[in-house]
């Protein structure tokens, strides 16, 4: 038996060799950007890949985030299957127009005779100390646009093996990459990567009996820190990573929530009108009986992204979700 | 008379006369990248001005050497330097009136200065505690923009309700070579063509867009011939040499404030430092090219001219750099201080009137701090 030597990888090379990966593995897929081919992209993500696949491969683009996820909609049509990178979540708004108009519809609008096997990487959240315009959680935006499928990593082998699914799909997919994981590491073997289940398929990150916190992406590990410190307090929780928000693994979550009896859905973006509130009704809708409170949400406020200085108090913290936990009537058990 | 019939009757003719709407000639832009300094059209310059542009430049290197220097000190959270562009932020500030507007980018926050707003207050967004720091209106500076060309059409729609209104106000937005490649500045230009608005449009091609240089961004003979297919005049413009910048930004104000519409000005200059402190810019271009700008420097160039033509005393010059030093010890000593923050205001100016959710996320915070400052006394005795 050989061993292979597992050594610590951070999410940004995950990402960087699922995207080799799956240029050597398949002619058709280009990667294209700002500042992805000579640079390696603002996260460095692209690194080495014009390098080794050529200009043409790996290419940066003029500045038009319209135009670059306009332009890839008719490379798809033609056969390619682009993966362009939006360098920031707030600078993906010009791209808006093809996204709903275009890159969402147009399996529907062809009755399935076009397909678009586009990838759109989306660096997003705060908690970097990023300036105004670079820590937007828009994930809600792409969830309310039926036809996209949405993927959030929170490992890195999930960086590598969701990636790789995505590029894979033969939809398009907004592929959300937690900004402030990018440096987070975990040993991860490049040689054998995981081969993560197909897109939409949640993961419980870490059992317990006493709640259910359901969450994704940059808000994973800050659950299960709660979930540490919880116990001090003598609760057990469960955490779900549901790593894709479209499709949503309405199994994986009910199963949790029903064997605990409750649930915290815990997420960066804005709580009214965000993810939260979805998850909270289908929650609700499918496991009401076994409900023992109310599902909570632990969200971002209702304000446009703070300040860096200013953005603890925005962002989710161990604090807040365990202030919820303390929330779920546990009274009335006894 | 059926289709048949028509078809019989019909007799092919040339079409109807064509000419270009307008004659393209006088749009198109200068042939090179037009200059004062060191010709001579310098005779003809205003030595007063020239003093006052050069003790600005002065101030606006120390400016951005100030700034940068804060970065390392963590007292900002990053900044975009303009070392090398100062002849372009400088000449756009002093270019307008004071009921003008300014619309600037993120790297612009020496314009921003130039146009009398507090230094402290320009760099709010990159310190971190607020977006824009200064209030628009008491400067008339819109704030930094960040999204790019977004500012654009904002500074259209405004030069065009003061027309409206009987104001005659000028616009001057200010956009980066890569920004050109955006959907808003064909927008923005097409709008300002229409309305015949008056704006002036100064694109500081500084040669990169982070990494990109600008054989990547266009394939047009220059950004300023982008002008020609919207109806606007285009004017390019040696972007190092501030009494140019400054001629053809004051001609394009003043053809724009006269009901002549706008212009489009490319400023042919060099980012000297890095994107922002956080690039790594020997990813992407050599020292030798730095080098060739370096000689071409805009400080250095009038300090040159007005050495030349006895119209720097040693006097002027020193004071100058009296002027700058003060301002960046000013800087220095305000900026090292924490700002002070309260995280209150998180709720403050959503809406005009506040929700009620908004309340209850604000009484959430308030507990939280209350019960954190009780936690620290607690750990304290
Ligand atoms: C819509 C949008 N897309 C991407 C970015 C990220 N970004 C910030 S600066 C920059 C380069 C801009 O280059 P240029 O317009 O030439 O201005 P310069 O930085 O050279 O002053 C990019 C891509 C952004 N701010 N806004
Ligand atoms: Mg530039």
């Amino acid at each position: 038996m050989t061993t292979v030597a597992v050594k610590p990888a951070t999410m940004a090379q995950a990402l960087t060799r699922a995207l080799r990966d799956a240029m050597a593995a398949d002619p058709a897929v280009h990667v294209m950007g700002e500042d992805v081919g000579t640079l390696g992209g603002v996260f460095r993500v692209t690194d080495g890949l014009a390098k080794e696949f050529g200009e043409t491969r790996c290419t940066d683009t003029p500045l038009a985030e319209a135009g670059i996820l306009g332009t890839a909609v008719g490379m798809a049509m033609y056969g390619l299957r682009p993966v362009v990178e939006m360098q920031f979540d707030a600078f993906a708004y010009p791209a808006f127009e093809q996204l709903i108009s275009h890159v969402s519809r147009m399996r529907n609008r062809t009755r399935g005779r076009m397909p678009l096997p586009i990838t759109v990487r989306v660096p997003y959240g705060g908690g970097i100390g990023g300036v105004e315009h670079h820590s937007d959680s828009s994930e809600a935006y792409y969830m309310a646009t039926p036809g996209l499928h949405v993927v959030t990593p929170a490992t890195v082998a999930d960086a590598y093996g969701l990636l790789r699914r995505a590029i894979a799909s033969d939809d398009p997919v907004v592929f959300l990459e937690p900004k402030r994981l990018y440096w987070s590491k975990d040993t991860w073997n490049p040689e054998q990567p995981t081969d993560v289940e197909p897109i939409g398929r949640a993961v419980v990150r870490r059992t317990g009996r006493s709640a259910t916190l359901i969450t994704y992406g940059p808000s994973v590990p800050v659950c299960l820190e709660a979930a540490e410190a919880a116990q001090a307090e003598g609760w057990d929780l469960e955490v779900v990573d549901l790593r894709s928000l479209v499709p949503f693994d309405d199994d994986t979550v009910c199963a949790s929530v029903r064997r605990t009896g409750r649930a915290v859905v815990v997420h960066e973006s804005g709580g009214f009108g965000g993810p939260g509130g979805e998850i909270a009704a289908r929650v609700t809708e499918r496991c009401f009986h076994h409900l023992e409170a109310p599902v909570l949400r632990v969200a971002g406020f209702d304000i446009p992204y703070p300040p860096p200085m200013l953005e603890r108090h925005h962002l989710p913290g161990v604090d807040r979700i365990l202030d919820a936990v303390a929330r779920l009537q546990w009274e009335a058990e006894g | 008379m059926t289709v048949m019939e028509q078809r019989g009757a019909y007799r092919p003719a040339p079409p109807p006369a064509w000419q270009p709407r307008t004659d393209p000639a006088p749009l198109l832009p200068d042939e090179r990248p037009y200059r004062v300094l060191g010709t001579e059209a310098a005779a003809k310059a205003d030595p007063e001005l020239l003093r006052r542009l050069y003790a600005q430049l002065v101030r606006g290197r120390r400016y951005n050497a100030q700034a940068t220097a804060l970065t390392k000190q963590g007292r900002l959270a990053v900044y975009p330097s303009s070392t090398g562009q100062e002849a372009c932020e400088v000449a756009a500030a002093l270019a307008l009136e004071e009921r003008d507007w300014l619309f600037p980018s993120y790297r612009d926050t020496l314009a921003v200065i130039a146009r009398g707003v507090d230094p402290v207050e320009a760099l709010t967004l990159l310190r971190g505690d607020w977006h824009t720091g200064y209030d628009p209106y008491a400067h008339r500076v819109a704030p930094l923009s960040t999204p790019l060309a977004t500012q654009l059409p904002h500074a259209v729609g405004l030069a065009h309700a003061a027309r409206l209104k009987g104001d005659d106000v000028v616009a001057l937005a200010m956009v980066g070579d890569g920004g050109t490649s955006e959907g808003d500045f064909h927008e923005a230009l097409n709008f300002a063509a229409v309305w015949q608005a008056p704006v002036v449009f100064l694109v500081q091609n500084n040669g990169f867009a982070i990494s990109v240089p600008l054989a990547k961004q266009t394939a047009a003979p220059s950004l300023a011939h982008k002008a020609v297919g919207y109806g606007v005049p285009g004017r390019l413009v040696d972007g190092n040499d501030a009494a140019a910048v400054h001629e053809v930004l004051t001609d394009a104000v003043r053809h724009a404030r006269e009901g002549g519409g706008p212009t489009l000005v490319e400023a042919v200059t060099y980012r000297i430092d890095a994107h922002t402190n956080a690039d790594d810019a020997t990813r992407y271009r050599g020292d030798t090219e730095i080098d060739a700008w370096r000689d071409h420097d805009p400080v250095l160039l009038l300090e040159r001219e007005l050495t030349d033509r006895g119209l720097l005393d040693e006097d002027t010059v020193r004071r100058a750099r009296e002027d700058a030093e003060t301002m960046a010890a000013d800087l220095r000593a305000r900026m090292n201080r924490d700002p002070e923050l309260d995280p209150m205001h998180l709720f403050d100016q959503v809406y005009a009137e506040t929700t009620s959710q908004l309340r209850e996320q604000r009484a959430l915070l308030r507990a939280e701090l209350a019960a954190e400052r009780q936690d620290q006394e607690g750990g304290a005795r």
